[in-house]
């Protein structure tokens, strides 16, 4: 029963009890993901021992190779699509939509792109442009379609994006199959026409260079990582600085508290998905850059584990980047596990599926926690008053 | 079509097969092709329907509790690794079993990150699909790479657990008595369109897969368990209203855990259907196909009903059929003609709604696909791929108003809280 | 005769309030019995009790002459007790047989025994002239079938002592006639009937017994022919008003807030804002006394534009915003404190100076162009802080973490710092303290002077008699009275909210 009666003593806020209070938020903020990834560990530990590996010279090898600097370009160059995938599922999140079609949208966007791409030739800037623009435009329009079915006839956007996905994997599908009918799959001539090497961005291997020593093999610092940095800086400032994102935050909270400020509630979930979509299409932009066409082997799972890292990340735009990072360092591992032969790769690809339902399992338990928290010093604060 | 309404509702929807099937019998003759009726085409139907409707019905029980389980692609594949390591072990019923406990496993954990720690239904659907694969990744690596025949993404060859053939009406054994085969001797006399039908009956009825007859069976089992049983009511309040069901005393997380490990158990059975003899006959990675999401989409098109996910499914699995045996890709160009009457017929109902918006959007659908039936000689492939995909949009489209979702699925629901 | 029920000294404490106090209540075997009273006054929490959802804090409970002690509703209808919620407990998708059966299904190695069901709930239906189709989806029923489908639940159970909360509430005259002589028949067939009303009229036709609850306590035990529905109504509201404080008179002539012919219907296309005719001028707090459900917030939803008006137009300063989305009526300057402020005034995760900014975002201090103005926010949230007096350790906190008055003040804040035209506020000063409640009545007070209109809704007479220029009496979707603070008796301003002035 709501207390119709609220008698407090005048109270001044204490130093003390707000530095606790910040302290014990982070604690409880970091408190599920850290236990979850110890969890996994744990896990994998014993799985590896079950498997005949040994755990420790695993753990050995990928830390190892993880001190190489190729090793870290490399992650880098793996967490930047992760990245833009993470922040585009986050989008979705914060308003409560679930755009699990993402993977579909960034190949939708990466065909078209590498498309338009490799038909024209303009100076540097311009086609660049264009081909960012078009992946923008295409991934918008693939989680638009999704979002009008959504707001204009009620269907579960969930339903829809997978629907969409089908389609869209279908399709590309169907395309690949028609390239490998065209030559051998493994040529690298196989694909969309190539891009001109004015619409190609340029690699930063520069920069590991002049910081730290030449790389060596073939592995070069992507140039896309300056399109993540700008996407997770657009997407803070977007989410915090501006009144759509104070708008887009409110409708997840709240919706219909948010409706009687006056968020218009169906405007808002169509720019959502479109915005989503948006910077879903930039997802694939690294993997063309790299190979100048869209070819039949183009990266998969990129949408799926996007959404994995939003979760993990609390669609959080530097959560979501050291997700990016774990995920790319598990991936470089399971190369060098393959490698050196000492433990099965897929072991990572297990661990990732448990850290991310053990992490979902814990921000609910941190946030029940939290809640029965609040409640109780909510309540203590009345009896100490009402005694 | 009034008269057909009077009928009861089993024999109105055989009426109505039977009226689609001549209306495809006519079609044929128009477009000149001979796919569409076939026998064969008929059983391909009934076994690619099969694991999806699986799916759909795993997503039946799980939905009707409450609870959405968008997990079940992944569940189908611990299904079909659990079926194949089972089958090639212990033989076909015993790899059903383990089949069957392995999508129920997947299912505990959706169950327990939901039910008992309220996450939310999709990410905890998300995290299973994510994980399921990398599983039985590493399973296989370890276990069917060794095997004869066996490789890091499939396992050997697996054995069938038998076939069926309905006596009478299609010359079936009984109790050793090899009885008259009625239909075949009707469709050899070959009459014109009356043949098409026969011909349909005889497909569905000649030379099943033992799991494709307990696949069908199921569907009048899960009806009785779900509206006759004191199980059935107990889960469905689970869905539609927990809070009544608490008030009344109900334990609702018994009833949740319950359907959804129910719902992964059949899930599982789908994967096993895909890995038998029957579709692929390994165990194959990738091969779900995104069965799962279409079974999902059998649910919804099914209107949470058992016989309407049968339909649902065998609506999705026809073209899916249909696409690999067209070798001329003629009856698939024919489908085009099809959808573009559905659509204007349609278009024509909303027109007598005075729904106007729609009557345009299924007129201009519909007027593309004649369009396209008539610049093109065949359709590509990649069409057939997405149709259940196109198709299920649609019809969420044009007719959501008269679907009905349980009450409460997607809801985390604690107790106490009314 | 023999008492069915009898409530000897319950006493029921909640953390700020006492809910119960002291309350005796003793109900007859077969008789009809009403409970009345207010809003707040303690009928639900009482109704709780005897059906074990509640215990008490001291007191005694005796069922047909036993003491018996709840520890959950199981127990209640162990004793014969059934309960028909004011809020159905039904599932729309299944049958009334399966609604009625379900947790007491008669089976058959696990099947439901259909013959013997149906045959139950029948023969329930018949003795008590209760007719229902057991075949027919809940959803698909009058809202009338589907209460005597919870009345049936409980009598399946073998209920003798039934428990009505606010039966009447969702049901239209006809309906009501329907239900009072299904009750006549219960009665007859030897059920005792304890229901709780505040609708006047009827509790004087239908009960045998009337007990009367004003805060927490029993106030009075009367036969109905000993009292007229005045006589009740100056009962249950105290038979002294407080005085009303407005000292002189700020109402202008500009009308703030001009509402014709509104009407709004519900799901089921019956009216529940029935052809409202207002004014609020510039400078006038306009009261709206009422019980609880008969429209109010539907009026609110339509005037901020969350809910749709099927007939009527609205005017804000002379434009008509009838048509308008809720952005533009609240950029164009409409306040409002809604009556339930977790559901719909705040955003309970996130800190206090984006709260703050919570239907004001796209205007200054908070919003400038595109931009969300942080700093601008958090100076404005201080001053907020400050002046309504709102106790937080800091504004970063989250609103989650403020008590409810905490939380009520803020909100009142953040709309009369945004300088309205009119504001509408649902039971403003709900859950805080006094000190605290005449503060907050003070600013509004000071906004008014400065020619801001208000339409004031509120349950707490004090309040509306002490702010209100003038009362306008919403029954039923209708505003049926206009009354003048200073001068309106109690018996007057209770009968009209009882509807008892018909």
């Amino acid at each position: 029963m709501t207390g119709l009666m609220d008698p407090l003593p005048k109270m001044t806020p204490s130093p003390s009890t707000a530095a606790d209070s910040t302290q014990r938020r982070l604690l409880m903020a970091l408190a599920a993901p850290v236990g979850a990834i110890t969890f996994s560990f744990i896990a994998a530990t014993i799985m590896l021992f079950i498997a005949g590996s040994n755990p420790f010279e695993a753990y050995g090898d990928m830390l190892g190779h993880a001190s190489k600097l190729e090793t870290q370009v490399s992650m880098i160059n793996r967490a930047t699509p992760l990245y833009i995938s993470g922040v585009a599922a986050a989008i979705g999140f914060k308003m409560n939509l679930f755009n699990i079609g993402v993977e579909g949208q960034y190949r939708m966007a990466a065909i078209f792109a590498a498309y338009v791409g490799g038909a024209v030739a303009l100076p540097g800037v311009f086609h660049i442009g264009l081909i960012i623009v078009v992946a923008m435009l295409v991934g918008a329009a693939w989680a638009g379609l999704a979002g009008v079915l959504y707001t204009h006839r009620g269907i579960n956007e969930v339903i829809a994006t997978i629907m969409l996905n089908g389609v869209a994997l279908g399709v590309i599908a169907w395309l690949v199959r028609s390239w490998q009918a065209e030559g051998n799959i493994a040529q690298v001539g196989v694909g969309t026409e190539r891009i001109e090497s004015s619409g190609i961005i340029p690699n930063l291997s520069w920069i590991p260079e002049t910081l730290f020593r030449d790389l060596t093999g073939t592995g070069e610092l992507t140039g896309v990582l300056i399109i993540a940095i700008a996407v997770g800086v657009i997407y803070h400032v977007l989410l915090n600085r501006t009144i759509f994102g104070f708008e887009l935050r409110a409708s997840g909270l709240n919706p219909r508290a948010a409706r009687a400020g006056g968020v218009p509630p169906r405007r808002m979930a169509l720019t959502a998905m479109l915005l989503s979509g948006g910077i879903g299409g930039l997802v694939g932009i690294a993997e063309i850059m790299d190979k100048g066409r869209y070819n039949p082997n183009f990266v998969g799972g990129l949408g799926f584990n996007g959404i994995g890292i939003a979760l993990l990340g609390r669609n959080h735009p530097a959560g979501i980047a050291v997700g990016a990072l774990l995920w790319a360092f598990l991936e470089a591992s399971s190369d060098i596990l393959q490698n050196q032969g000492t433990a099965p790769k897929e072991i990572i690809d297990i661990m990732r599926g448990v850290i991310l339902l053990t992490v979902v399992i814990g921000y609910e338990v941190v946030s029940r926690i939290r809640k029965r928290d609040e409640a109780a010093r909510a309540a203590a604060r009345l009896t100490e008053s009402t005694s | 079509m009034k008269a057909l309404d009077r009928l009861p509702t089993s024999l109105r929807w055989m009426a109505l097969t039977a009226i689609g099937v001549l209306a495809l019998a006519v079609i044929e003759i128009i477009t000149d092709s001979n796919g569409l009726t076939t026998g064969s085409q008929a059983g391909a139907t009934l076994r690619w329907a099969a694991p999806i409707m699986l799916a759909g019905l795993g997503g039946l029980f799980a939905e009707r509790a409450g609870v959405v389980n968008i997990g079940l692609d992944g569940m189908m594949i611990l299904g079909m690794w659990f079926g194949a390591w089972g089958t090639i072990n212990y033989g076909p019923w015993a790899g059903l079993a383990f089949g069957i406990l392995g999508g129920a496993l997947g299912a505990l954990v959706h169950a327990i990150a939901t039910v008992s720690f309220g996450v939310d239904q999709i990410i905890s659907g998300v995290a299973i699909l994510i994980a399921a694969p990398a599983v039985t990744r590493y399973l296989s690596i370890e276990i069917f790479a060794d095997y004869d025949g066996g490789a890091i993404t499939q396992s050997p060859r697996l054995e069938s657990a038998g076939k069926f053939t309905f006596p009478f009406f299609a010359g079936g054994d009984l109790f050793g008595w090899k009885s008259p085969d009625m239909l075949g001797w009707f469709n050899a006399k070959d009459y014109p369109i009356v043949s098409d039908l026969t011909e349909v009956a005889r497909g569905i009825t000649f030379n099943l897969s033992m799991f494709t007859v307990v696949a069908y069976a199921l569907i009048p089992v899960i009806a009785f368990v779900l509206w006759r049983t004191r199980f059935g009511l107990r889960v469905r309040i689970c869905g539609e209203n927990p809070a009544a069901g608490e008030s009344q005393g109900i334990n609702i997380y018994a009833y949740k855990y319950a359907a959804v490990l129910l719902s992964g158990a059949l899930a599982g059975f789908g994967g096993v259907f895909i890995a038998s003899p029957e579709l692929g006959g390994i165990y194959q990675e990738g091969s779900t196909n995104s069965a799962g999401f279409i079974g999902l989409s059998a649910l919804i098109v099914g209107n949470w009903r058992p016989a309407g996910v049968m339909a649902g499914a065998l609506l999705f699995g026809y073209p899916r059929a249909l696409g690999l045996r067209d070798l001329d890709g003629g009856s698939t160009h024919a489908l085009l003609l099809v959808a573009a009457l559905v659509l204007f017929a349609v278009a024509v109902g909303n027109f007598r709604k005075r729904n106007y918006t729609d009557t345009v959007l299924a007129g201009a659908i519909g007027g593309a696909s004649l369009l396209w039936f008539l610049i093109s000689d065949t359709v590509a492939d990649w069409f057939i791929g997405i149709l259940p995909f196109i198709i299920v949009l649609l019809v969420l489209t044009f007719f959501s108003q008269r679907l009905r979702m349980p009450a409460t699925a997607g809801q985390a629901y604690r107790k106490g809280e009314t | 005769m023999a008492l069915a029920i009898e409530l000897k000294g319950i006493t029921k404490r909640f953390p700020g309030v006492v809910a119960n106090d002291d309350v005796n209540l003793a109900v007859e075997t077969g008789e009809i019995h009403a409970v009345c009273g207010e809003n707040g006054a303690g009928k639900s929490t009482l109704m709780k009790i005897l059906y074990g959802m509640q215990g008490p804090d001291e007191g005694t409970m005796h069922v047909d002459g036993k003491t018996m002690t709840f520890t959950s509703p199981a127990d209640a209808i162990a004793a014969g007790i059934g309960m028909v919620h004011q809020h159905f407990m039904l599932a729309g998708n299944l049958s009334v047989l399966e609604n009625v059966i379900l947790g007491s299904e008669p089976t058959r190695s696990g099947v439901i025994d259909q013959t013997t069901a149906r045959a139950h709930l029948i023969e329930v239906g018949a003795a008590y002239g209760l007719e229902v189709d057991p075949d027919e989806f809940v959803e698909n029923l009058e809202v009338g079938e589907r209460q005597r489908v919870e009345i049936i639940k409980v009598l399946y159970r073998g209920a003798k002592i039934l428990i009505l909360d606010e039966p009447t509430a969702v049901l239209v005259p006809h309906e009501v006639d329907e239900l009072f002589r299904n009750m006549r028949e219960l009665k007859a067939d030897g059920a005792t009937i304890l229901f709780i009303d505040h609708k006047l009229e009827e509790v004087l036709e239908i009960a045998d017994t009337i007990t009367v609850l004003r805060h927490g306590q029993t106030v009075a035990t009367v036969k109905p022919a000993e009292v007229t529905t005045g006589d009740l109504a100056e009962l249950m509201v105290g038979s002294q008003l407080p005085t009303s404080q407005t000292s002189k008179s700020t109402v202008t002539n500009d009308v703030a807030l001009g509402v014709e012919n509104l009407t709004v219907l519900d799901d089921d296309n019956r009216p529940v804002v029935d052809s409202v005719n207002l004014q609020i001028h510039r400078g006038e707090i306009v009261g709206i006394a009422g019980v609880e459900g008969n429209g109010q917030t539907e009026l609110v939803e339509a005037i901020i534009g969350t809910a749709r008006a099927s007939t009527g137009s609205i005017t804000l300063c002379g434009d008509d915003i009838t048509h308008q989305s809720v952005r533009h009526r609240r950029s164009g300057g409409i306040g409002l404190v809604p009556q339930d402020r977790h559901e719909e005034g705040l955003l309970l995760e996130a800190p206090l100076w984006e709260n703050a900014a919570l239907g004001h975002q796209m205007k200054m201090p908070f919003g400038r162009g595109v931009w969300f103005d942080r700093p601008g926010a958090r100076d404005q949230t201080e001053m907020i802080r400050s002046k309504f007096d709102i106790r937080s350790p800091d504004i970063e906190v989250s609103a989650q973490t403020l008590s409810g008055g905490n939380q009520q003040k803020l909100i009142i804040g953040r709309e009369l710092s945004a300088e309205p035209d009119v504001l509408i506020a649902a039971h403003p000063t709900r859950g805080i303290d006094v000190g605290a409640q005449a503060a907050v009545w003070d600013h509004i007070r000071t906004a008014r002077a400065d020619g801001m209109g208000t339409l004031l809704i509120s349950a707490d007479l004090d309040e509306l008699i002490g702010l209100s220029d003038t009362i306008l009496v919403m029954y039923k979707g209708k505003l049926v009275a206009t009354v003048d603070p200073a001068s309106v008796t109690p018996r007057e301003l209770g009968s009209y909210m009882t509807g008892a002035a018909q």
